[in-house]
């Protein structure tokens, strides 16, 4: 968790609800995102989709989004150098490839992941995107708070 | 031209929104899905936020007739809220869960010099393809086997 982000330096370190400011402003930007690629060229911002039908069958607009997503984060860490961390223990090899093959899986099955469901099919008040975000969250919260334990992962 | 320049900012404000927003950090996701420990709320608010803004995006989108530099908007498929979705999403959540990595976040970490997610990546694009020959065979819509 981000609790290190010294709030004398910084004002987005500050919280509503325990919710710190910086993260709803990433949320704005992350809609903001979304809505241009939509609202410019008409495609959904999702990522898994996206991802997987750059490597299929290509197509410019994808690989630049993809690319630029990476660049993005490569400056918002050079922006915010305190974000940039990964605050959690590694979960180790064999979990790391097992969580990868799900989500690969399960993104193709169900059709969209945080961002196709979550921050676009829940704008677009999509009633299939309302089902995939409870189901995804479900699963996470029992797979983090119980599974990961059972499975001798760090936590 | 003009569409990939507008895929590449909104690519650029993708990445640049989840790391501003602590969700390139798995940490800080896992912070909110594991209610074992000290819960965070972080995620609803970027979600929440996010959301908020596409709401009223795709309410203005509604008023278009067409995309600013595409001549329509592409007609989303309609499926229906089926056993194939709720599968696919639990299995998605289960991987989620176990390293506090989904698609955008994970691309992220790329460019934060993080190799956690290099192999991740790699992970969750053999996990697509052994999915997209599975439904060939067998899911919905493949050639009945009787």
């Amino acid at each position: 968790m981000l609790t290190d982000l010294d709030p004398s330096s910084h004002w987005l370190a500050g919280q509503i609800a325990g919710i710190h400011l910086f993260t709803l402003a990433g949320g704005l930007v992350i809609g903001t995102a979304a809505v241009l690629l939509y609202l410019a060229v008409g495609r959904i911002a999702g990522v898994s989709g996206i991802f997987f039908t750059a490597a299929r069958q290509g197509g410019s607009w994808r690989w630049l989004f993809l690319g630029g997503i990476v660049a993005g984060a490569g400056l918002g860490g050079l922006l915010f150098p305190t974000l940039n961390v990964v605050s959690r223990p590694s979960p180790g090899l064999w979990i790391l490839i097992l969580s990868g093959l799900l989500v690969g899986w399960g993104t193709r099955q169900g059709g969209g992941c945080t961002s196709g469901h979550g921050v676009c099919g829940l704008g677009r008040l999509a009633p299939r995107s309302l089902v995939a975000v409870l189901v995804f969250m479900a699963a996470g919260v029992f797979t983090a708070s119980l599974l990961r334990h059972w499975l001798g992962v760090a936590a | 031209m003009k569409t990939n320049l507008s895929a590449l900012v909104a690519g650029l404000l993708f990445g640049l929104g989840l790391m501003l927003s602590g969700m390139s950090n798995p940490g800080e996701v896992l912070g909110f899905l594991d209610w074992s420990g000290t819960w965070s709320p972080d995620l609803i608010g970027v979600l929440g936020s996010a959301v908020l803004v596409s709401v009223i995006g795709f309410q203005l989108a509604r008023r278009m007739h067409r995309p600013w530099f595409e001549a329509e908007f592409p007609v989303l498929p309609s499926k229906p809220i089926d056993r194939t979705l709720i599968i696919g999403n639990l299995l998605f959540g289960i991987g989620w869960g176990l390293s506090g990595y989904c698609p955008g976040p994970a691309l992220a970490g790329l460019a934060l010099g993080n190799s956690e997610v290099v192999v991740f990546l790699v992970a969750m694009l053999a996990g697509g393809v052994l999915q997209q020959a599975w439904a060939g065979r067998f899911g919905p819509g493949a050639a009945p086997s009787r």
